[in-house]
């Protein structure tokens, strides 16, 4: 077994998504190679070769690679994916983009959103919003996986794999980068948090938003928010936790005034322990809260902040 | 120009889902099916496009049984001009999918082709890029905006921390986020008249293509329960609870 797997990165720098897939690599087994794929990639290469269980580093850094496009992307893991009988990339925004086009390059399936390794080639994956999961096997002699990465504990650091140069160039004349808006904020990345508080329409207004600020900041906290939220313009989208927005695992979750709907669930049901505050105590996100607390969010979040 | 617009028959969003007695799989039978709702947005802004004079012509289509042409059928009432319906009853999967998308890709010659970022029953986001790959056009995934500049198609993609923007020549393949447009409703008269709107049946035959994956369901579950939980009275007793008896804080 040798697997691949296409390192994640955020503004250039190792993501923390890396080390999850990483541990998915050493469940299935067999030699790990990561691939760093951008445009001044070193530090992020080095970070990843300190990564627990990785063989070695391929590091392909060129102009044509930034912004993680995935046309030259994917055209870069045909011209490697023959080394390997794996190639992992987690459930990102970039490996949804990416892995299928590589996959579809090379005639085989693509299983998305992994959540635990059965064997080399049987999988389980959730279907319907989380609410099914199927186990799956692959015949295909190439796997292309996406991990959903609450699904595994990241690997720790203590590795010293080498760092190898990948000199394959690609052209991309079909697609370029034109502009990036990416939301500022100095609180944890809401995939990674150990604790997420999230507001729905309940919130009101996008003012009110503010209301949680407090709370986060005690509990170190992200803050997350339903479709609902993001519809009405409260909140930009990439807050969205759920099936269409981000897979949240933290060890606490905290649901302000939100119903609790499929979509969302789907998003934050696997969170160790989860609260719910809400005025409507038939709100169907208290079946799921281990811990419920009925009434006006507007009198329990400030006395929930001075009492933390 | 010519859009190709995919779409999919799947269980109603609004459906609670049961898994068999036997682990084989979801039971589909006595469900409402609809279409899937990233789809409604890929046929909405392929008709706002022709309302801007972009595209000429909409062509739907769609893999799967017989009933998905009440499906095709939607499609035409919101806007489509006619429809393709490649009718199977095999579980077809996304890269059985994608190959029969590109041969009517290649007989159709659209201009854009646009399709939803993913279906809501198996949840794979992976038709569109595949689609792309087999077809070597460039891909604009998740978007959430989509402005067609001459021979270029600007797509704003909705990406973890923002939002992106990409240029891709055209032909071009684009998969829709949420929040792209506000799908419209069929109105009465326009559901008629789509009833008179040509629809070709074809089977994954007529082009070659073999829908039987390498990938295999051998087992379908429900997810882990969760332990009811408790109703607290006050802030005070939450955060006695969350501090000693779930120890999260």
């Amino acid at each position: 077994m040798s697997i691949l797997v296409l390192a994640d990165l955020h503004d250039g720098q190792l993501a923390g998504a890396t080390a999850h897939v990483v541990a998915a690599a050493k469940a299935i087994g067999g030699d790990i190679d990561v691939l760093v794929a951008g445009e001044g990639v070193q530090a992020a290469a080095e970070a990843a070769a300190k990564l627990d269980g990785v063989t070695k580093v391929r590091v392909a850094d060129n102009a044509v690679y930034a912004h993680q496009l995935a046309e030259p992307l994917s055209a870069l893991l045909v011209e490697l994916a023959d080394d390997y009988t794996h190639v992992l990339a987690s459930a990102s925004t970039t490996g949804k983009n990416v892995l299928p086009r590589l996959a579809a390059l090379k005639d085989v399936s693509q299983l998305s959103d992994v959540l635990a390794v059965d064997s080399a080639d049987t999988f389980k994956r959730p279907i319907y919003a989380g609410n099914a999961v199927a186990t799956v096997k692959s015949d295909d002699a190439l796997k292309v996986i996406t991990v959903r990465t609450t699904g595994f504990d990241a690997v720790g650091e203590g590795g010293s794999a080498p760092v190898e140069a990948v000199d394959v160039v690609v052209e991309n004349s079909q697609s370029s980068f034109v502009k990036e808006e990416l939301a500022q904020s100095d609180r944890p990345e809401l995939g990674g948090a150990k604790v997420v508080i999230s507001g729905g329409r309940g919130m009101g207004n996008g003012e009110n938003f503010k209301l949680l600020d407090g709370i986060a900041d005690k509990l170190g906290a992200a803050i997350g928010a339903s479709r609902a939220a993001v519809d009405a313009g409260f909140v930009p989208n990439d807050m969205q936790v759920g099936q269409t927005g981000k897979i949240v695992a933290p060890e606490l979750y905290i649901a302000v005034g939100i119903s609790g709907a499929i979509q969302h669930l789907a998003g934050m049901k696997d969170s160790k322990v989860i609260v719910a505050i809400n005025k409507d105590d038939e709100a169907p996100i208290f079946q799921v809260a281990d811990y419920g607390l009925v009434g006006d969010l507007f009198e329990i979040l400030p006395e929930l902040e001075s009492k933390l | 120009m010519k859009v190709l617009v995919a779409v999919k028959r799947v269980i109603d969003y609004n459906v609670k889902i049961r898994v068999k007695a036997d682990h084989s799989d979801v039971d589909l039978t006595n469900v409402k099916m609809a279409m899937n709702p990233f789809c409604e947005i890929a046929v909405e802004e392929a008709v706002r496009l022709k309302e801007k004079g972009v595209a000429t012509e909409i062509v739907a289509v769609t893999v799967g049984p017989k009933a998905a042409q009440e499906q095709l059928r939607t499609a035409l009432a919101l806007g489509a001009d006619r429809a393709i319906h490649i009718e199977t009853d095999e579980r077809a999967e996304s890269l059985a999918v994608a190959k029969l998308l590109a041969k009517v890709v290649d007989e159709e010659q659209p201009g854009m082709v646009i399709l939803g970022k993913q279906a809501i029953d198996t949840d794979n986001n992976q038709t569109g890029q595949m689609l792309a790959a087999l077809t070597n056009l460039p891909q604009g995934t998740f978007a959430s905006e989509v402005v067609v500049d001459g021979d270029k198609v600007h797509v704003t993609r909705e990406i973890d921390g923002g939002l992106q923007t990409v240029a891709l020549t055209l032909p071009a393949i684009v998969t829709t986020d949420l929040r792209l447009n506000e799908p419209r409703y069929a109105k009465l008269p326009d559901i008629m008249k789509a009833k008179k709107k040509p629809m070709d049946v074809k089977t994954p035959a007529d082009y070659g293509v073999e829908v039987a994956s390498k990938v295999s369901l051998l087992k379908v579950e429900s997810p882990a329960e969760r332990k009811g939980g408790v109703k607290v009275a006050s802030v005070d007793e939450l955060i006695d609870k969350l501090k000693n008896e779930a120890k999260v804080l």
